[in-house]
C-alpha cells in the first residue's frame, strides 16, 4: 500500500549535515535563477528547463548517495547534477557552450552529465534514464560494491513504457534501484492529473511488487527520511522502491514558457510550501542552525554561483576541430 | 588448432571464452538460458536460436534471463557498461528495434560525444537478422543500415564462422557500443575456427575472393552468394573480386576504392531495402571518390522497395541471389568491353 | 589397363590449407623431354606460386590442364610417357583424365597430416608426410614462420622417409606461451619434441631463427642430431634487420603487414593477400604478440643480433650445409661468410630471405646432399 510520509518525520542529521543540505538547495536555487536571469540575455544557447522549487527532492535523497550509487535524471537535470555533486562551474560553462563545460560545450543543459560523479546525465528523452538505472543498479549488484542506482524521473515519463519496463525489471532482478517520480502537475503544458490515470504515481508501484511511497516534495526532512528507507533497503538486497515526490517547478517547462495552462499553484507554493524557507526557519527554531550560519552559506554560494557564470562568460567556445572528436573511443 | 565449427558455436565460443578472460563480461537477454521460474529444465533454451546455450551453467549468476522488455534490458546493458560491465545483450531479432532503439540511437550511441568523451559504453547488442526462414515481414528484415547511419555505433556483420568468432571477441573487447548482426540463415554454416581466441579488427574489409574484371562488395549474408556468383562468373571468363567489408561502421572505403581501381566496375550487394542502404552508400562512395575509376555505371542488387513476403516462392524472389549478382557483374562488364 | 609407363603429373597438395592450384605456366612444352628434378610448370598455391618438377624422366606427351587453369589437388595436369609409347596410348589415358576432371571425381592427394603433442606441458603442433627406413627430417620454421611454410619442400623429401614440419612454440597452431623464449628454451622444445614423437635421431632443417633452434638443440643433444641443414639461419655474422623484426612483430593490419612481407622475398610480388591474411589470422590470436615480442628480445640486442651460433655450429660435428638467398633483406648473405668452412653453403641468386619457398629445390638439394654426408 502506498503510504504518505508526515512532514514532521524525525530528521536524524547532525548540524554538518543540515548544513550540506541547505548548501546543496540554496545553490540550485540560486544557479536556477542566474539562468533565469542569464537565459533572458539571449546569451545561453538553445532550450534550458528550470529545477528551482523542486531542490528539496534532490538534495534530499542525493544527501543518502555517495561514490558507489549513479543517478539518472531528467531535461529538468541541473538540480540532481548540483546534489550529486557535479562541479557548479563546469556546469555554468556547459549551459553556455564553452570548451570548458563539464562536457566541452558538446552537451548542453539537457543532455549534461559527469559519470566520474555517478550522474548519468540530463536526459532529452523523456523515459531515458529509467533503464539505464537498471543496468548501473545491476553493475553495482553483480560488483558487490553495495552501489544504488537512483532514476529520477516526471510525471510525464510515469507514463512512458520504458519507465514502466524499467520498475518490473528492476523487481524481476531485485535490483538496488530507486524510482523517483517528481510529480510537478505538468507534463510539458499537460496536468498530470489528466495525464496520469492513477489517483498517483506512487500507486502503480502495487504492479511492480514494490513499495511506493508518496512525500511533500517542497519538506527536505520527509524527502530525506523516505529516500533514506529506500536506500537502506537497496543496500541490504531488498530490492527496488517507487517514491513520488508532489511538488511544484517554479518556472515554465522551459525558459520562456508563457504557461498559460497554469492557475496560481505558484505564487501559492512560493508563499508558503517553499523547501528553502521552510528549512530555515526550522533549523533556526530548532536551534540547530544559526541565522548567522545560513547566511554565511547564502554569501559563499552566491559568489560560487556568480563566479561561474564571470568565469563561463569568459571561457573560449569549443575549437572546431571538436567537432569531429569523441564520436568513438577507437575509430577503427 | 582450427578445426571446423559452426556460426553459431563460433560465437558462443567466443563469448565462452571472453566471459572466462573478464568477469566483468555479462549475458543478457530473453531466454538467453531459458526455463527462468519454470519448473522444467534451467538453460533450456540458450537464446531462441541456442546461440548462448551452456554459459548459464557454466558462469553461474553471468548469464541473465529478462522479461521481454527490451527497453528496458536493453538499456540495463547499456547503463551497466558505463559502470565497468562488458555486456552481451541480445535483441532477439532486429525487427525489435523499434521497441527499444531509443536507448541504443540516442543513449549508447551519443554518450562518448554528449559528454565531452567523458564517457565509455562497451555493450555488444547481439541481433539476428536476414530473410530465408519463412519468418516474414517482422521476423526477417536487414536492418543493419538504419543502425550504420547513427554516430557513435559500430555495426558488425560476420558473413562466416571464422569472422563470427574473430569479429565478436573484437566487438567484447571494443570500448565502443557494438551491434553484432548475425545471419539467422547462417547458424548451421561451418568453417574453420582457431580454438584459441583471436580478434578480427573492425574497419578492415576481407578480400574473399581475388578477380579484376568486377568488384563485387558484398555484405553479411551476401558474401557467400557473391562468391557463389563469382564462380559462376568465372566459367564465362569473369573474374569478380569479391569483398567482405565486415563492418559497415567503420566502413573500409580503401579496400573498396583500390579493388575499384583494378577493375573499374562495382556491384553493390546488400539484402536490406534499397534506400538509403549499404548498397546506395557504397554507390555515393565510388561516384565520390571513385568517380574517375568508373568504367560502367555502379550495379546495386539489393531486395525490393517492399516489406518482407511470406510465402515461400515469393521470399525467394525477395532475397538477391547468385543469378541476380552475376547478371549485374555481366551488365558491368558488357557496358565497358 | 594403360601402358604403366605412361606417368600422371597430379596437382601437388603444397600445404595443409591447399585445396587446388592453378597452372600459370607450363615451363616445359608438350613433346619435350623431361628429366626427373626438370621444372615442369608454375603453380599458382593461393598463396605463392611455385615451381612443379617432374617426378620422373621421359617426354611431356600431353598437358591436360592448360595455363591459366586451375585443377583441384590430385587431379591430373599432364601426362609424361616414353617417347616409345604409342599416341593412341596416351591420349586413352588423357581422355579418360579430362573426363574425371570434369566430372569432379580428382582423387584428393595424401597431404600432410596436422596433429599435435604435449612437450613440457605445451601443445607442440606439427604435420607429417611420408614414411621410410631412414631417419626423418624435421623442418623448423623461423620467427613469425609456421609448418605450412615448408610447402614447397616438405612433399618432394618425402617420397621415401618421413619429414615433419614442426611449429615452434608461439607459432602456427603450437600454444602460444613461449616462457622466455630463450634460444636454449627453444632447442629443449625441439628435443622434448623428438622424444614425444620417439624419434631418435632425425635430420633437422632451420630457417633462420629456427636454423640457430637447431644448431643449439644439436649442441644439447649431439647424439639426436644427424645432419643441419641451416636456411639463412639466425645467429650467424653481424647484420640483422632489426626494423622489418620489429616492424612484422608490431604489425595487425594488412596494410601495415604487407610491405614487411615484401622485404621477405626477392621477388615481393610473391606476396599475395592470401599470404598476407593467413598471416594476420595468426597474428590476431591471443598470445601471439606477445610471444613475438619476447622472441625479438632473443634474435635482437639493440639494433644488432643477440646470438652467435657460429661456435656451436663449429663443434657440432655432424654434416653442416646452408643455403642463403642472394638478396636476403632480414639476414643479408653476407652473413654467410661468418659459418665455419666446413659448412657447404650454397648462395642462391634470385632468392630472399624465404628460400625454401622461392629456391626450394636449393634446399632441397642442400638437405639430400646433408643426409647424404651423415652416410
Amino acid at each position: 500500500m502506498t503510504e504518505t510520509i508526515p512532514t514532521d518525520a524525525s530528521r536524524g542529521l547532525d548540524p554538518d549535515g543540515l548544513l550540506r543540505a541547505y548548501r546543496t538547495m540554496r545553490t540550485i536555487r540560486d544557479f536556477e535563477e542566474r539562468v533565469h536571469d542569464e537565459f533572458a540575455t539571449g546569451d545561453i544557447p538553445g532550450f534550458v528547463h528550470l529545477y528551482a522549487g523542486e531542490e528539496a527532492s534532490a538534495a534530499g535523497v542525493c544527501q543518502h548517495l555517495d561514490e558507489r550509487d549513479t543517478i539518472a535524471s531528467t531535461h529538468r537535470g541541473h538540480g540532481h547534477c548540483i546534489a550529486k555533486g557535479v562541479d557548479v562551474t563546469g556546469m555554468m560553462a556547459e549551459i553556455f557552450g564553452r570548451a570548458t563545460g563539464v562536457c566541452k560545450g558538446k552537451g548542453g543543459s539537457m543532455h549534461i552529465a559527469d559519470l566520474s560523479r555517478g550522474m548519468l546525465g540530463a536526459n532529452g528523452i523523456v523515459g531515458g534514464g529509467p533503464p539505464l538505472v537498471c543496468g548501473t543498479a545491476l553493475a553495482a549488484k553483480q560488483q558487490n560494491t553495495g552501489g544504488v542506482a537512483v532514476a529520477f524521473f516526471g510525471d510525464g515519463a510515469s507514463n512512458q513504457g520504458t519507465t514502466l519496463e524499467s520498475m518490473n525489471l528492476a523487481s524481476v532482478w531485485n535490483l538496488p534501484a530507486i524510482f523517483v517520480a517528481e510529480n510537478n502537475g505538468y507534463a510539458e503544458a499537460t496536468a498530470s492529473t489528466w495525464s496520469v490515470a492513477a489517483d498517483n504515481i506512487a500507486d502503480r508501484a502495487a504492479g511492480f511488487g514494490m513499495p511506493g511511497v508518496i512525500v511533500d516534495g517542497f519538506d527536505f526532512f520527509a524527502v530525506h527520511e523516505a529516500a533514506g528507507e529506500a536506500v537502506e533497503r537497496a543496500r541490504a538486497g531488498g530490492g527496488p522502491t517507487l517514491i513520488e515526490m508532489k511538488l511544484t517547478r517554479y518556472f515554465g517547462h522551459f525558459e520562456g514558457d508563457q504557461q498559460t495552462y497554469r492557475g496560481d499553484e505558484v505564487r501559492n507554493a512560493r508563499e508558503t510550501l517553499d523547501c528553502l524557507t521552510r528549512f530555515r526557519r526550522r533549523v533556526v527554531e530548532t536551534g540547530e542552525l544559526t541565522a548567522e550560519r545560513l547566511d554565511a552559506v547564502d554569501r559563499e554560494v552566491a559568489a560560487l554561483v556568480g563566479g561561474s557564470v564571470e568565469r563561463a562568460r569568459a571561457a573560449p567556445a569549443p575549437d572546431g576541430a571538436d567537432l569531429l572528436t569523441d564520436v568513438y573511443v577507437r575509430y577503427e | 588448432m582450427a578445426r571446423t565449427i559452426s556460426y553459431r558455436e563460433a560465437i558462443n565460443e567466443a563469448i565462452a571464452q571472453e566471459m572466462a578472460r573478464d568477469p566483468a563480461v555479462i549475458v543478457m537477454g530473453e531466454d538467453n538460458a531459458g526455463g527462468a521460474g519454470g519448473p522444467g529444465a534451467e538453460d533450456a533454451w540458450g537464446g531462441v536460436m541456442g546461440v548462448t546455450s551452456g554459459l548459464y551453467h557454466r558462469f553461474p549468476g553471468r548469464v541473465l534471463d529478462t522479461p521481454i522488455s527490451e527497453s528496458a534490458f536493453i538499456g540495463a546493458a547499456i547503463g551497466a557498461a558505463t559502470r565497468g560491465m562488458r555486456p552481451v545483450a541480445e535483441l532477439m531479432f532486429v525487427d525489435f528495434m523499434g521497441v527499444c532503439f531509443d536507448q541504443i540511437y540516442n543513449q549508447a550511441a551519443k554518450f562518448r560525444y554528449m559528454f565531452g568523451g567523458n564517457a565509455v559504453t562497451p555493450v555488444v547488442i547481439r541481433t539476428m537478422y536476414g530473410a530465408g526462414l519463412r519468418a516474414a515481414a517482422q521476423h526477417s528484415q536487414a536492418l543493419y543500415p538504419l543502425f550504420t547511419h547513427i554516430p557513435g555505433l559500430k555495426v558488425v556483420l560476420p558473413s562466416s564462422p571464422y569472422e563470427a568468432k574473430g569479429l565478436m571477441t573484437q566487438a567484447i573487447r571494443d570500448d565502443d557500443p557494438v551491434v553484432f548482426f548475425e545471419h539467422k540463415a547462417m547458424y548451421d554454416t561451418t568453417g574453420e575456427v582457431p580454438e584459441e581466441p583471436y580478434t578480427i579488427p573492425f574497419g578492415e574489409a576481407e578480400t574473399a575472393r581475388e578477380g579484376s574484371d568486377v568488384t563485387v562488395v558484398a555484405f553479411g549474408g551476401m558474401v557467400a552468394r557473391a562468391l557463389e556468383a563469382a564462380d559462376a562468373l568465372a566459367s564465362s571468363g569473369i573474374e569478380a573480386e569479391v569483398i567482405d567489408p565486415r563492418t559497415t561502421s567503420p566502413l573500409d572505403t580503401e579496400t573498396i576504392l583500390e579493388s575499384l581501381a583494378e577493375t573499374g566496375r562495382l556491384v553493390v550487394v546488400d539484402e536490406s531495402t534499397p534506400r538509403c542502404s549499404m548498397a546506395a552508400d557504397v554507390a555515393a562512395l565510388a561516384a565520390g571518390e571513385g568517380f574517375a575509376l568508373l568504367r560502367a555505371p555502379v550495379q546495386q542488387v539489393t531486395a525490393p522497395h517492399t516489406p518482407v513476403p511470406f510465402s515461400a516462392g515469393l521470399e525467394d524472389l525477395y532475397v538477391p541471389d547468385a543469378q541476380r549478382i552475376a547478371n549485374a557483374a555481366k551488365a558491368a562488364v558488357d557496358w565497358s568491353r | 589397363m594403360a601402358d604403366e609407363r605412361i606417368q600422371r603429373v597430379t596437382m601437388p597438395k603444397w600445404g595443409l590449407s591447399m585445396t587446388s592450384g592453378t597452372v600459370t605456366d607450363w615451363v616445359a612444352a608438350e613433346g619435350e623431354e623431361v628429366a626427373k628434378g626438370a621444372d615442369l610448370a608454375e603453380i599458382d598455391t593461393d598463396k605463392i606460386v611455385g615451381t612443379l618438377e617432374a617426378a620422373g624422366d621421359g617426354v611431356l606427351r600431353r598437358v591436360v590442364v592448360a595455363a591459366g587453369s586451375a585443377a583441384p589437388v590430385g587431379a591430373t595436369i599432364a601426362v609424361i610417357a616414353p617417347p616409345e609409347v604409342p599416341d593412341a596410348e596416351v591420349d586413352a589415358v588423357v581422355d579418360a583424365e579430362r573426363a574425371r576432371l570434369a566430372a569432379g571425381a580428382a582423387e584428393a592427394e595424401q597431404g600432410p597430416a596436422a596433429a599435435d603433442v604435449a612437450v613440457g606441458g605445451r601443445s607442440v603442433a606439427y604435420a607429417s608426410l611420408g614414411a621410410g627406413d631412414g631417419d626423418p627430417v624435421l623442418l623448423v620454421h623461423g620467427f613469425g614462420g609456421d609448418k605450412n611454410s615448408w610447402l614447397f619442400v616438405q612433399e618432394p623429401l618425402a617420397a621415401d622417409r618421413r619429414v615433419i614440419a614442426v611449429d615452434l612454440p608461439g607459432h602456427g597452431a603450437s600454444g602460444k606461451d613461449v616462457g622466455g623464449g630463450s634460444l636454449d628454451e627453444l632447442a629443449a622444445v625441439l628435443t622434448g619434441f623428438l622424444d614425444a614423437m620417439g624419434i631418435e635421431r632425425a635430420h633437422v632443417v632451420g630457417h633462420s631463427l629456427g636454423g640457430a633452434v637447431a644448431v643449439a638443440a644439436a649442441a644439447r643433444a649431439p647424439e639426436r642430431v644427424r645432419s643441419l641443414t641451416l636456411v639463412a639461419p639466425a645467429g650467424v655474422g653481424t647484420q640483422i634487420n632489426a626494423d622489418f623484426l620489429r616492424g612484422f612483430a608490431a604489425a595487425d593490419t594488412r596494410k601495415g603487414l604487407k610491405p614487411h612481407l615484401a622485404s621477405l622475398f626477392a621477388d615481393s610480388a610473391q606476396v599475395n593477400r592470401r599470404l598476407v591474411d593467413d598471416l594476420l589470422r595468426y597474428k590476431r590470436i591471443d598470445g601471439v604478440r606477445q610471444a613475438l615480442d619476447t622472441l625479438l628480445g632473443t634474435l635482437l640486442d639493440g639494433d644488432g643480433p643477440a646470438l652467435d651460433i657460429a661456435p656451436l655450429i663449429a663443434g657440432v660435428g655432424v654434416p653442416v650445409a646452408a643455403v642463403w638467398g642472394a638478396q636476403d633483406a632480414v639476414l643479408p648473405v653476407g652473413n654467410a661468410d661468418a659459418l665455419p668452412p666446413s659448412v657447404r653453403t650454397r648462395r642462391v641468386a634470385g632468392a630472399g630471405h624465404m628460400a625454401h619457398m622461392e629456391a626450394p629445390a636449393e634446399v632441397r638439394a642442400a638437405v639430400e646432399e646433408a643426409i647424404a654426408a651423415a652416410g
